[in-house]
């Protein structure tokens, strides 16, 4: 879209992530249809939706549900219920999904981007459906089904129309998929499907106020990268038509990632009539406040919470800290290194500038301790007179005049010769500072 | 309201329940419809002030289970397609459900 444009973007997001519980959602099955060694061998009655077959909720994906809502900001529902959500598509062999329709688990969150926050409306949880593949066999067309994921504990997070440009859209998608991984409640594997983004998205003209009269829906996009392109895309595409005086249509979208398009799936004529009721398979959910309190306690400190407190406590900057862990157990290992450090006294930003940069080694199953003197090793200095320092450097300026003469002559950077020069004559380590000082001293004399 | 059950309308809720009707059928389901639905607008009638909305009817609340793998009810591939219609290397079969 042009830099002058007279529209902004207005845009939501729903996504998708299956939890990576034990179990299904609503069946003792194994939950691993990427790791299963055949398709179908991960399924029974109650997944194959078998007529009179009965679901029982799993309590720990309920639990993670809210874990996420709570480290989210959000409110939950201590009542809260399963709803069936009525369609025909083979995906789902019962003919409805279970999900949940007026009372989601969580609702009215708040994520903070580097483009300001956004809200999140809600988070619900669901089944997932199971896996589709489209082939000819035989000179036939058709789609083949594996129920190997029928039934996998899917949760949905949908936010405001608060996104404003396709580089939030990325930002908040990929700060999704870090707390769901460092909550350990999903894997979130794009590729696999693990993870799925969708994007509401219009236009609006500047100096409006409230929501456009339209949005088109993006449905099926499987990396960060495609939701930024996509998005830019609608915009381009939407701007045009408004430029025409037309309203873009009330459509789903899906995205070509070959192509870098979105194409049109579905416009709202033959728009989604579930028919939601209240599944009479599941009795509803009540949970107490002091059950939420629990689980709330169980939630680690997220990493940007972390980065900021290391940051104010140790002097650890943020380009450091934030590339250094991937979990909380990683987290609470760099935290003793920095207490340890700050008590010998040493730059808890110099230990983790040298960790990064792997002058010193270490691994999360080190003791802090060893790693502490691993890096007071690097630093260790021995003891050398300045008047001794300043005998070696008045050597190797003598021998090596030729030198000496094109520094002289301006030749500054040849100064880090004279460094080695007198590192290897010296066969000490010393401060390096000190020696640079001393060197640029005797040289200029 | 209840009058104005359209043959459309018919059309409609079949496809929803995936049931193939002719026009002639869905005349007759229309007058159909009209009668079931007036004799549960009777239910308007019944003074409901008084009572709290319910889900269900159990009095059940919080039946849930252990995340648990339960071997003991999963199928066999083979057990699991026995019913099916069409299969190819272990897959369910049905005809293309996406344009090409
Ligand atoms: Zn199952």
């Amino acid at each position: 879209m042009s830099e002058s444009c007279k529209y902004h973007l207005v845009c939501g997001m729903e996504v998708h992530a299956e939890l990576k519980t034990n179990s299904k959602m609503f069946c003792g099955c194994k939950n691993d249809p990427f790791g299963a060694e055949k398709p179908n061998s991960h399924t029974c009655p109650v997944c194959l939706g078998m007529p009179g077959a009965l679901p029982v909720a799993n309590k720990k994906a309920i639990e993670w549900t809210i874990k996420l809502g709570l480290a989210l900001n959000c409110k939950i529902n201590l009542f809260s219920k399963f709803d069936r959500k009525n369609y025909f598509y083979p995906d789902l062999p019962k003919a409805y999904q279970i999900s949940q329709y007026d009372i989601p688990f969580c609702y009215e969150g708040v994520i903070e981007t580097s483009h300001g926050p956004i809200r999140i409306t809600r988070i619900h949880l669901e089944e997932d459906t199971g896996k589709l593949l489209h082939k000819e066999i035989k000179g036939e067309d058709v789609s083949l089904i594996d129920y190997n994921r029928s039934s996998v504990p899917l949760i949905e997070i949908v936010t405001e129309p608060d996104i404003k440009s396709p580089e939030q859209a990325e930002e908040y998608g990929r700060a999704l998929r870090d707390i769901i991984r460092y909550l350990d409640i999903g894997n979130c594997d794009m590729e696999q499907g693990g993870m799925r983004l969708e994007a509401n998205i219009s236009l609006q003209e500047n100096g409006k106020e409230g929501l456009p009269n339209y949005k088109t829906e993006v449905k099926n996009i499987n990396s960060f990268k495609f939701a930024k392109q996509a998005i830019e895309f609608e915009m381009e595409r939407q701007e045009e038509i408004l430029e025409e005086g037309n309203i873009p249509k009330q459509e789903t979208r899906g995205w070509d990632a070959k192509k870098s398009v979105t194409f049109s799936q579905r416009t709202k004529e033959d728009a989604e009539d579930y028919r939601y009721f209240p599944d009479p398979d599941l009795p509803p959910i009540r949970f107490t406040t002091e059950q939420i309190e629990k689980i709330r306690k169980d939630i680690p400190k997220l990493p940007h919470v972390l980065v900021k407190e290391w940051k104010e406590n140790y002097g650890v900057e943020e380009r450091y800290s934030s590339i250094l862990f991937n979990s909380p157990s990683e987290a609470k290992w760099l935290e003793e290194l920095f207490v340890l450090s700050k008590k010998e006294g040493l730059k808890a930003n110099k230990l983790v500038g040298a960790m990064v940069n792997k002058n010193v080694k270490y691994n999360f199953t080190d003791k802090v301790e060893s790693v502490i003197n691993e890096f007071k090793k690097l630093n260790k200095t021995d003891d050398v007179s300045d008047d001794d320092l300043i005998k070696i450097i008045d050597n190797v300026i003598k021998a090596n005049a030729d030198t000496v003469a094109r520094y002289k002559a301006g030749e500054k950077q040849l100064i880090n010769f004279f460094f080695g020069q007198t590192m290897k004559a010296l066969g000490k380590k010393v401060d390096g500072g000190l020696l640079r000082k001393l060197l640029t001293q005797q040289l200029d004399k | 309201m209840l009058n104005k059950i359209t043959k459309q309308q018919v059309h409609h809720v079949a496809k929803l329940a995936n049931i193939p009707i002719d026009d002639s059928e869905a005349e007759k389901l229309a007058t159909g419809f009209r009668e079931t639905l007036e004799t549960i607008t009777d239910l308007q009638s019944v003074d409901v002030s008084g009572v709290e909305p319910t889900h269900q009817v159990t009095g059940m609340e919080n039946i849930l289970r252990e995340d648990k793998v339960d071997d003991s009810r999963t199928f066999t591939q083979e057990q699991a397609l026995a019913n099916a219609k069409q299969t190819h290397q272990g897959f369910f079969v049905v005809p293309r459900l996406i344009k090409k």
